[in-house]
């Protein structure tokens, strides 16, 4: 096994994790903040952030799907070395991991009426992330913000959804930002 | 620090609540199942506040609890004290100073800030339980959208007393979707539930996990010719004069004298150290604490 | 004047220091070894351990210690400290039919291959207090009968090989497992067995006795009882093939029961079943005829309404740790809750008595 796969991970996995999840939790709970997250050294193309979401995120309880972008055994080794998530096609993901054109989002589980949670969290990986974009309102928002996205249509198209839908980590560099479904776009 | 992991939890067992709090906070008021585990204290003395803590919690926070608005009832103290032990957080009665704050029962009097996250420990985290005891059924209606059982039994309430007769716990409507229990705080609180804060509600031993992100509508259910009313009781705090606050009575005499004091002890405190007095109050000092 | 109550710390750590010395009692009495407990309250043990899900028979001798012979309380000393064990692996089926049986009864055939074996049982002793016991409990040892010690095969195989008794699928799947998922509804037959066999055994018990009352009768034999000990082997994926990494006592219990047959399928018998940590016999009976209860719908029988059919019922209310904690803390402090509704009462009972008032001026 290639020494790249061994490294990267948390150094002090309690700890990093704790402050890892903070950053996506307040993300999440805050669509359009832009927080910063460190501890992974994924191999590339993963970014920084997208490693640090994974880590913190999955195990061998969640599927991962991964998309065309990132669909390589240098990605998947240190996944699977990392978090023992078993990779899967993108009806059964849990996670899915990919450029955005690489996405094929209406083959991910939206949830069901009984049990909306049962949904893919999509991590996206972006060239950049910033508030210069379209703007956002909904749970989690006082009024308004504003998030460079890389598509309008679809988010509306997923929050029409809601309850079900999918819900969106954006990952750039070592920052990242979320979109629940319930964020109501342009 | 002791033997066991940071915030007592393996790491597998944090991922599997994170993952129900992040989809939580995606679907407001949605109750999400997680597999809650047996932890060193009973259920129903707070299992599902502690396990959301246990995985919110990171070693730089300011961990505060309450119960019943007080920081030293007992099981407020034992919470505080077991992640002292097993996290090694800073801990604090100051609402302002706590960064994480777990509560039973009550919401603090002082509004809460947008780097605060308030915890909530729930006994019975569905609203239609007590119409419907079947959670089969219920789930149903949650999909269905199908609330009319809940405003038949506010109905029934208005022309059986002339009143709604939930006091506390009382439901309330989250984004215009998900009909959801507040936990039983009184229903004096619900108005605080929208707030800047992050709101976590942790279900143990029902294996429930619920949120409200911030700047989220919360309405509390009720009815044009009879509008929702928080309530208290009608008194000022006898310790700090306070008006605002929620009360309690305490029986201070055989002769059933009362009194009425904040809920929120940190409320009264940080009151009576900027000078109030109620009327049966003495300024405070600082070695009378 | 008044000075709110303060010192919910030392009163915890005095209330934690007399409860210590509770637990000792009167220190001129010799002070009980886990081992005195591991041996000599075996069957306390072996529930400590069935309702902990955790087969340990020195930690269950602790925790009994600890928790000052309250079963219940022992039972959630052994759930907490199971939470924080690391998962190695499954382990694959145990394989009953290998079990070395310390018992081994059939109410259904007067013999059998493997014989009946009551082994040591109270069942027919005279339930009078033994007072020699108050002084002396020392015993000569028992006789030993030589005994077959091949394989005892299942008393439910000689009935399926007429194909009497309903066949069970067989399969490689892997069941839930319920201390990691979430109880969903309708459970599988897997997870209400898992269910069951963690139960309290009050509660199980109860619910077993009322099927036998009539809630659901479904008319059980014991087609066999048998007690002993098999072998635990896990695969090792390096090794490439399965070591017995130990050895357990289990009981297991399978009831046949009657079943009318439907216009497809000729009249067959049934089966509910058992099995439980330990020598814990009252439990494992009690388990298989309310698992037999729970199968009304894949059956197609009819519901009774009867609470050892309701399956949401049943598996929401036998565990005795969800239980007792729900239960014990409404002693903890309700006065929030307590005052908003005196507030709401006292409001009420006011309008009232102006309507009241208000009738009486008109």
């Amino acid at each position: 096994m290639q020494a790249q796969v061994l490294e990267g991970g948390f150094a002090d996995l309690p700890i990093d994790a704790s402050y890892a999840f903070r950053a996506v939790m307040t993300a999440m709970a805050r669509p359009g903040d832009i927080v910063d997250v460190s501890g992974a050294k994924p191999p590339s193309p993963m970014s920084v952030a997208a490693g640090v979401v994974v880590l913190t995120l999955c195990d061998p309880e969640t599927p991962i799907h991964l998309a065309l972008s990132h669909d390589m055994p240098q990605v998947r080794d240190w996944i699977t070395f990392h978090t023992g998530a078993p990779f899967v096609a993108a009806q059964d993901a849990m996670f899915a991991l990919g450029a955005w054109d690489a996405l094929s989002l209406a083959d991910f589980p939206l949830g069901t009426a009984e049990y909306p949670d049962r949904s893919a969290t999509v991590i996206v990986e972006r060239q950049s992330l910033s508030h210069d974009g379209v703007v956002m309102r909904g749970p989690g928002i006082k009024e308004k913000t504003t998030l460079s996205l890389p598509d309008t249509r679809a988010f509306e198209t997923n929050a029409a959804q809601f309850p079900l839908g999918l819900d969106f980590i954006f990952t750039c560099d070592d920052r990242l930002a979320a979109l629940p479904r319930t964020t109501r776009v342009g | 620090m002791s033997d066991y992991n940071f915030a007592y939890l393996d790491e597998q067992t944090k991922r599997m609540i994170r993952r129900a709090i992040l989809k939580g906070l995606a679907i407001p008021g949605y109750q999400v199942p997680f597999a809650s585990r047996e932890m060193p204290m009973p259920y129903g003395w707070g299992t599902g506040g502690v396990q959301v803590s246990a995985a919110v919690l990171t070693p730089d926070d300011t961990f505060k609890v309450i119960d019943q608005g007080a920081d030293d009832t007992t099981n407020a103290v034992s919470i505080r004290r077991f992640f002292q032990k097993t996290a090694g957080v800073a801990v604090t009665e100051a609402t302002s100073e706590a960064s994480v704050i777990q509560t039973r029962h009550r919401i603090p009097e002082q509004d809460l800030r947008a780097d605060q996250i308030l915890v909530y420990q729930v006994p019975i985290p569905e609203p239609l339980r007590f119409l419907e005891p079947s959670e089969v059924e219920t789930r149903k209606m949650h999909a269905l959208e199908e609330y009319g059982l809940m405003h038949v039994k506010l109905y029934e309430d208005i022309s059986q007393h002339g009143d709604i007769a939930t006091a506390y716990a009382y439901p309330v409507k989250v984004e215009g979707r998900y009909v959801m229990d507040p936990s039983p705080i009184p229903k004096f609180d619900n108005p605080k539930l929208e707030m800047a804060g992050i709101q976590l509600f942790g279900a143990g031993r029902e294996q429930r996990i619920y949120a409200i992100p911030p700047y989220t509508q919360v309405v509390s259910l009720d009815f044009d010719d009879y509008p929702f009313q928080p309530t208290k009781a009608d008194h000022a705090c006898d310790l700090c004069g306070a008006e605002d606050s929620y009360l309690d009575e305490l029986i201070v005499d055989d002769a059933g004298g009362r009194m009425f004091m904040c809920s929120d002890t940190d409320y009264c405190a940080t009151r009576r150290k900027q000078g109030h007095v109620g009327a049966q109050g003495v300024p405070y000092k600082e070695d009378a604490a | 004047m008044y000075v709110a109550v303060k010192g919910g710390e030392r009163a915890i750590d005095n209330a934690h220091a007399w409860l210590a010395e509770e637990r000792r009692g009167d220190t001129s009495v010799p002070e009980l070894s886990v081992a005195q407990i591991r041996t000599q309250m075996t069957l306390a043990v072996n529930r400590v351990m069935a309702e902990g899900s955790l087969y340990d028979p020195d930690l269950a001798a602790l925790a009994i210690k600890q928790a000052r012979g309250d079963l219940i309380e022992a039972i959630f000393l052994i759930r907490a400290y199971r939470t924080t064990l690391p998962r190695f692996g499954g382990s694959n089926p145990i394989d009953t039919e290998d079990m070395a049986c310390d018992r081994r009864v059939s109410a259904t055939f007067k013999d059998a291959p493997g014989g009946q074996v009551l082994g040591p049982t109270f069942d027919y002793t005279h339930r009078l207090l033994d007072f020699k016991l108050a002084a002396d409990g020392e015993v000569g040892d028992a006789p030993v009968v030589a005994h077959n010690q091949t394989a005892t095969p299942h008393i439910m195989s000689f009935l399926d090989r007429e194909n009497l008794i309903q066949s069970e699928p067989t399969g490689a799947d892997i069941p839930d497992d319920l201390t990691r998922t979430p109880l969903e509804l309708p459970a599988s037959r897997a997870l209400r067995l898992q269910s069951l066999t963690r139960g309290d055994e009050g509660f199980i018990l109860g619910m077993a006795y009322s099927t036998q009352r009539g809630y659901a009768r479904n008319h059980a034999f014991v087609a066999e009882l048998r007690i002993g000990a098999v072998a635990v082997e896990m695969d090792i994926p390096e090794l490439g093939f399965a070591i017995e990494i130990g050895e357990i006592t289990v009981t297991e219990c399978e009831t046949v029961n009657q079943f009318q047959g439907s216009k497809t399928q000729p009249p067959q018998f049934t089966r509910g079943y058992g099995l439980v940590f330990g020598m814990t016999e009252r439990k494992a009976i009690s388990m298989a005829l309310v698992d037999r209860a729970l199968r009304w719908k894949e059956l197609g029988e009819d519901n009774l309404g009867a609470p050892a059919q309701d399956e949401e019922f049943v598996l929401y209310h036998s565990d005795n740790i969800q239980a007792t904690g729900f239960l014990e803390h409404i002693k903890l402090p309700h006065y929030v809750d307590f005052q908003s509704e005196l507030e709401l009462i006292r409001k009420l009972r006011r309008e009232a008595q102006d309507n009241i008032s208000r009738e009486a001026a008109q």
